[in-house]
């Protein structure tokens, strides 16, 4: 009955990324936070997919939980989480660190979590190069000076002795995706990297990421709260609301004829070039659920404008509400593939 | 649009600010004895605002946006040029700072940031009024009525610390608190762009309310063309510290004269897969506002960029009616090769 | 007898509880830190030490088993474990509990009555320095900067031996060395303040410099300032117990540690043990105080 919800093309046994039943809890506090509350995703090689949810949705934490990036002694993560044939959460120390960067990269809002301040950009990718495959520092060099040629940096050959603080915040950003890139990871994981650029530049670094996940045929899942570049990334977009992943489709799909009320008030709230002047914009009364304390069915019930009281009855399955689209909404009736 | 305000001077037609020749330049660091070139974060930018008028500003980082804000609170100083507000120029006898500051207020946009930590939120509505010479009482119910006017329950909210309450929350208690002081501009730098979508959207229409109900006047600043468009009657477009176009916001972002406001717009995303974006429209990061380029000094990153573009720069010319363009291929005669023909002479 | 009545007036519980003025400023903000403090076992530990070493040194009359300045010359240096002296005797053949018991008072007096004064003067200055900038900054902190030039060790001395011996002068002195150290911190930590956009928007609202310092800055740099004077209590222990050790702070036959530790050296191949004890308490003593500091800034530091 409750069916995964997941992209009906594909077949489980094809995923690169198998997320089954991902849970995470924050401990520490009076009462523990569950921050994911059961997400089922897969992935295919070369597929890039949209993350799209606010603050607080749980979006950043499903990300960092494929990457172990959260702390030990104060998160409890379960579920099943596969990549490339690892079983993530049962990694010890040395797979661990083999696995970030070897398996899966990731590149941030913030550079600075990445880059280190201290040193020359060239010298950061040569040394991961060296570490991660055991070459010598001059094969680690001209590795960083083709990743610098192939993220568009000018000038790569002097770039690479820069530090970071001396590239502008475009050129810094190029400069952590080569990193990211400098063990030929499978999988990229982007938590944001663009929402601190500006305009002119963002529409850069999207069009990037998207070359080289075509080129390179990397997976690439990117957290965003923006819809367009949710939609200038993937092909498939997957909407998380309260820790629930709440609807999941072809971005075409989702966006032009979404099937959960929270993606429907979500898009209607945007402001668009046609968004009538001085009319009221439609907005989602309420605010988003207290993780602590979660409603007991359906996330979104509280402020829905559809609710019945059977929405309060458990959490929602997935439904089908097309060929390559499912939304976790009672309303949709029949059950996904 | 409203009553008339009592602190009104010149009427409708006056406009409420009008800024000429703004100039500030930051001291440089680095180099001999500590001293670098000068940041040249506002270089000489002239516009007014219109009594009840919208003024849109957008622009990229370093592009002067917010210094131009921050000059226009004065928490900076300007180098040069003059503030005039209502008929009055700022420092004159007429209009000290104190007199300016009560009518002028400004929304931040970091909304934890300009709350301190250690006052509850009814508190820091009521400092300004208390410092203005209203009783701690007086001053509470004040805070209060403008707590309720914005969306929360003073007695639910009034008593609560900022980290006790959500980011939407906090920007309703700054904007509680700028109207604190009965204002007659409100400057709103990015107010809402750290908000949640769905939470901006109900932001935008409180302050929508807001504005008609006090007759207030706003410059809001965001970087979202969209949201800027949508609160904006005119707009004005910067770039390293000057203006690369003003008019009315239709026509700014309906039919862009300057080529750089063209591609802010084609920089934006579209939400429909099938127009998504193949190229970027312009390459590069925006340059350094440290050094300038000469001449427009949008060239470096123009495609249309010719010869008289890398040596003059171009004056800020009327292109249609209230809409002003700083670009030689607007400006007939310029000696650009897309420049309009020379009207003959009558 | 002239200490005896001065320590009476100068309670030395008044000191401590002194600094905890600003928790009254904001009780939400001081409540939240005060339970997250409750619940760091180590901070806890060091507090109830540091509360058990302040109540034995008031009640030092009513638990001490004999009068600290009767000595005798037959019971000279006993060792710890005695049936009548039980922490031993010292060289004159005074009962060590006793005296050690009393010492507290000196000693905690001396610790923190100038971190006390310093806490005060210091954080004013720094304000000034920091919310005023330009040149009322540049004079206070070049100021501030010359007595940096000197290590702290050396400057009590001098200063101390350039007053004279005493008790008095001691806690000058080491005013003196404090008020600097503690401007720094809150020139710092002012300038931080000022720039943020809470402080902006305060200054735009039209108020007088002094409302907007006294409602905006104050209550957020008093903390952190607090929290490096807790810090300061132990140098200042140790400092005092320096000047007495070399004969510029309390003379003989006062008990303060220092003084013990120093008369006590000669007996330091006789009876090693009991020449340390009152190193041991200056040890614990600062010890705690270090780590409730510790505690206090990491309460302080969160913020959910």
């Amino acid at each position: 009955m409750n069916a995964p919800l997941r992209n009906p093309e594909a077949a489980a046994d094809d995923a690169l990324i198998e997320v089954r039943g991902l849970t995470v809890d924050f401990l520490g506090g009076r009462k523990a936070v569950r921050a994911v509350g059961g997400v089922d995703l897969s992935i295919r090689a070369g597929e890039a997919l949209a993350l799209l949810g606010e603050s607080g949705s749980g979006k950043s934490v499903t990300l960092r939980a494929l990457m172990r990036l959260l702390p030990e002694s104060r998160t409890r993560i379960a579920g099943h989480l596969r990549v490339d044939g690892h079983d993530v959460l049962a990694l010890k120390r040395k797979a661990l660190s083999a696995y970030r960067g070897g398996t899966v990269a990731m590149i941030f809002q913030d550079p600075g979590l990445a880059l280190d301040p201290v040193y020359r950009i060239g010298d950061q990718i040569a040394e991961a190069v060296m570490r991660h495959e055991g070459v010598s520092r001059a094969a680690g060099r001209a590795r960083a000076l083709e990743l610098f040629e192939r993220v568009h940096i000018p000038s790569p050959a002097r770039r690479l002795d820069a530090y970071p603080h001396e590239l502008s915040g475009g050129m810094r950003q190029r400069a952590m995706i080569a990193l990211a890139l400098a063990c030929r990871p499978k999988v990229l994981l982007a938590d944001e990297p663009t929402t601190a650029l500006d305009a002119t530049v963002q529409i850069q670094i999207l069009l990037l990421l998207r070359e080289l996940q075509r080129d390179l045929g990397l997976a690439v899942i990117f957290v965003t709260h923006d819809v367009g570049v949710a939609v200038q990334v993937a092909d498939r977009v997957a909407v998380m609301y309260g820790g629930h992943l709440v609807e999941v489709g072809a971005s075409g799909d989702v966006i032009g004829a979404p099937a959960h009320p929270y993606t429907q008030g979500l898009l209607a709230s945007r402001i668009t070039p046609d968004s009538p002047k001085g009319v009221r914009l439609p907005t989602i009364p309420g605010s988003p659920p207290d993780l602590a304390d979660p409603p007991p069915g359906c996330p979104f019930e509280p402020r829905c404008a559809f609710a019945v009281p059977a929405c309060r009855e458990g959490l929602p399955a997935s439904l089908a509400a097309g060929p390559s689209h499912a939304a976790r909404c009672i309303r949709l009736g029949v059950p996904a593939a | 649009m409203t009553d008339l305000d009592p602190r009104d001077r010149g009427g409708p037609a006056q406009p409420l600010l009008t800024v000429d020749g703004l100039v500030k330049h930051f001291p440089g660091k680095g180099g001999f004895l500590g001293k670098g070139p000068a940041v040249r974060a506002v270089d000489g930018v002239d516009f007014s605002v219109m009594k009840g008028e919208t003024l849109g500003v957008v622009g990229e980082s370093g592009c002067g946006k917010s210094t131009t804000a921050r000059l226009l609170m004065q928490i900076a100083r300007q180098d040069r040029g003059d503030i005039v507000f209502d008929g009055e120029l700022l420092g004159s006898r007429a209009l000290d700072l104190k007199a300016y500051r009560r009518q002028v207020q400004m929304v931040f946009q970091d909304s934890y940031a300009s709350l301190n930590p250690r006052l509850t939120v009814e508190e820091s509505v009521a400092f300004g009024p208390k410092a203005h010479g209203l009783s701690a009482a007086a001053a509470l119910s004040r805070a209060h009525d403008l707590l309720r006017r914005v969306g929360l329950e003073p007695r639910r909210f009034g008593g609560r610390y900022p980290h006790e309450v959500s980011g939407g929350q906090r920007q309703r208690v700054n904007i509680a608190r700028a109207l604190a002081l009965e204002p007659r501009l409100l400057i709103l730098d990015e107010a809402v762009s750290a908000l949640d979508k769905s939470v901006e959207a109900q932001v935008l229409n409180l302050l929508t309310d807001l504005k008609q109900e006090f007759g207030l006047t706003y410059i809001f600043i965001s970087h979202d063309l969209n949201v800027v468009r949508f609160m904006s009657d005119r707009v004005m477009v910067m770039y390293l510290g000057r203006i690369a176009e003003i008019g009315p916001a239709d026509a700014i972002l309906g039919a862009p004269r300057h080529p750089y406001t063209a591609a802010l717009l084609a920089s934006q995303p579209s939400t429909d897969p099938e127009a998504r974006l193949e190229e970027a429209p312009l390459t590069g990061d925006p340059p350094n506002p440290i050094n300038p380029p000469p001449g427009c000094r949008f060239h470096t990153r123009c495609r249309f960029a010719a010869e008289v573009c890398r040596t003059r720069e171009p004056g800020l010319d009327p292109v249609a009616a209230a809409h002003f363009a700083a670009c030689h291929m607007a400006s007939p005669g310029s000696g650009h090769p897309d420049a309009p023909p020379v009207p003959m002479a009558a | 007898m002239s200490i005896q009545t001065s320590l009476a007036t100068g309670d030395p519980v008044a000191a401590v509880a002194a600094p905890e003025i600003p928790a009254v400023a904001s009780r939400g903000y001081w409540g939240s830190v005060l339970r997250r403090l409750v619940r760091d076992p180590v901070a806890m530990a060091a507090a109830c030490v540091i509360l058990a070493i302040v109540l034995a040194a008031i009640f030092a009359p009513l638990i001490a088993p004999m009068d600290p300045f009767k000595g005798s010359m037959v019971r000279r240096l006993r060792h710890v474990g005695d049936a009548t002296y039980w922490l031993g005797s010292d060289e004159l053949g005074r009962d060590m509990l006793t005296r050690l018991l009393y010492a507290g008072r000196l000693s905690l007096f001396m610790g923190v009555l100038p971190v006390v004064i310093a806490f005060f003067v210091g954080s004013g200055l720094g304000i000034l320095a920091g919310y005023a900038g330009g040149w009322v900054n540049t004079l206070i902190m070049r100021v501030v900067d010359v007595f940096f030039a000197f290590p702290s060790v050396l400057l009590a001395i001098a200063l101390s031996g350039a007053l004279g011996a005493g008790i008095l002068n001691s806690i000058v002195s080491l005013t003196v060395v404090f008020v600097p150290q503690i401007t720094r911190v809150a020139e710092s930590v002012t300038v931080q303040i000022r720039n943020r956009d809470y402080v902006e928007a305060a200054r735009v609202s039209g108020a007088n410099p002094f409302t907007v310092v006294r409602v905006q800055v104050l209550g957020n740099v008093l903390g952190p300032v607090f929290v490096y004077a807790t810090s300061l209590i132990s140098v200042s222990m140790i400092l005092a117990s320096g000047l007495s050790f070399l004969g510029l702070g309390v003379k003989p036959p006062e008990p303060e540690w220092g003084l013990m530790l120093n008369t006590l050296r000669t007996a330091i191949y006789v009876n090693p043990v009991v020449a340390a004890l009152p190193g041991v308490m200056i040890f614990i003593t600062s010890i705690s105080f270090n780590l409730l500091s510790d505690g206090l800034r990491s309460a302080m530091e969160v913020r959910q």
